[in-house]
């Protein structure tokens, strides 16, 4: 495969570098003469191109008409973005994946029609919010598009369902508990499961929901 | 009319000015030095920060905004902020700044309004030298053969 990577930065030197080993024809752009050469003497000649990702010239002189994958790695949001949408409107490149930096910047990323992004931010703050211990909702995976989560809770005794069989809650739409982690030990999940005051409760549940999902299962706040 | 300007260099500054005689001005910048360009009386509300970010839009008024300016140095972020501009918030009349030829080019292509200022210039110079009336905006963007990719 042929992959164009922009924006010689530590990710897209290391990304590069592994793409290599995989035995892909790798090409990675950068605009710093300086940073460019030091990513040469590093990855070789002929995987470094010194110039402005963005610029039309340079994307027809690096191929991106027969580009596999464009993938915008700078730290710049705005750059990735227009470096995608150009690779999808101008050159028609099947596979584009930006970086995204601001992850409140991945909706307009998706408005556009770049699909895949990737928010090194986003994930850091998730594993964040696994270490920390709460009755709230902890985000596990999206799946989807991100439409729906997979998402743990933590039930203290004061939860509502604590002591109750799942069966006779009533959870919201299309939301199921799947998994409790307990002592220990996983049990998967039937209709005369009991839930009970510590346990670890995954459940999927539409992202639209999971409000619902998360009032039900805390504490009533007094 | 409500009428958002994101950066105040040389452009947004004197547009907001000019603006700002019959309609509501709010103008988005992050450099405070940049605001001087406007002088000390001016009728323009000024909010600081990018307009890439969402908060800072709406503080702007981006909610109520009738036409959405992308004025600043950078041609992407321009890009950028336009479309948030039009796609999350559905402002339809978008103007963008946008120095490369080739880039304005592409994006006009998918239906944004771009001004390339060399392009403009260049053009409403060589008609004027060669005595001829100025034309719509629009004509000075088609580009002499060496400049296309």
């Amino acid at each position: 495969m042929y992959i164009i990577l922009i924006g010689g930065g530590n990710v897209g030197m290391n990304l590069a570098k592994r793409l290599q080993q995989r035995d892909h024809e790798v090409l990675l752009l950068e605009k710093d003469p300086r940073q460019a050469q030091r990513l040469a003497s590093f990855l070789g000649d002929e995987s470094v191109y010194l110039g402005d990702g963005c610029e039309t010239s340079v994307q027809k002189a690096v191929g991106f008409g027969r580009a596999d994958v464009v993938v915008a790695v700078t730290g710049e949001d705005e750059d990735n973005l227009v470096v995608c949408q150009m690779a999808k409107v101008m050159w028609n490149v099947k596979r584009v994946l930006a970086r995204v930096n601001d992850p409140s910047h991945e909706e307009i990323f998706r408005q556009i029609g770049i699909d895949d992004t990737v928010s090194a931010t986003g994930i850091i703050f998730n594993l964040i919010e696994q270490q920390i211990a709460s009755d709230t909702l902890i985000p596990l995976g999206a799946i989807a598009k991100g439409n729906v989560e997979i998402v743990e809770a933590f039930l203290s005794s004061r939860s509502p369902v604590a002591g109750k069989k799942v069966r006779d809650i009533s959870l919201p739409p299309q939301t199921n508990i799947i998994w409790v982690n307990r002592s220990g030990e996983g049990v998967l999940v039937s209709g005369d499961t009991e839930l009970r005051d510590g346990d670890e409760v995954v459940a999927v549940v539409p992202t639209s929901q999971a409000e619902a999902l998360r009032d039900l299962l805390e504490p009533t706040k007094v | 009319m409500n009428v958002l300007i994101f950066g105040c260099g040389r452009t947004g500054a004197t547009l907001g000015l000019l603006l700002a005689k019959n309609h509501a001005v709010t103008i988005i910048e992050q450099n405070p030095d940049a605001l001087k360009r406007l002088g000390y009386k001016h009728n323009c509300k000024v909010v600081m920060g990018s307009g890439l970010d969402e908060d800072v839009l709406i503080r702007a008024g981006i909610e109520k905004c009738d036409a959405f300016f992308a004025v600043t140095r950078g041609d992407n972020t321009n890009l950028m902020a336009a479309q948030i501009a039009r796609l999350k918030f559905g402002i339809n009349q978008v103007c963008i700044k946008v120095a490369d030829p080739n880039r304005a080019e592409a994006y006009r292509n998918i239906g944004f309004f771009c001004i390339t200022p060399s392009a403009l210039l260049a053009g409403m110079m060589k008609d004027w030298i060669d005595g001829q009336p100025y034309q719509p905006v629009d004509t000075y963007n088609i580009l002499p053969k060496e400049l296309e990719v």
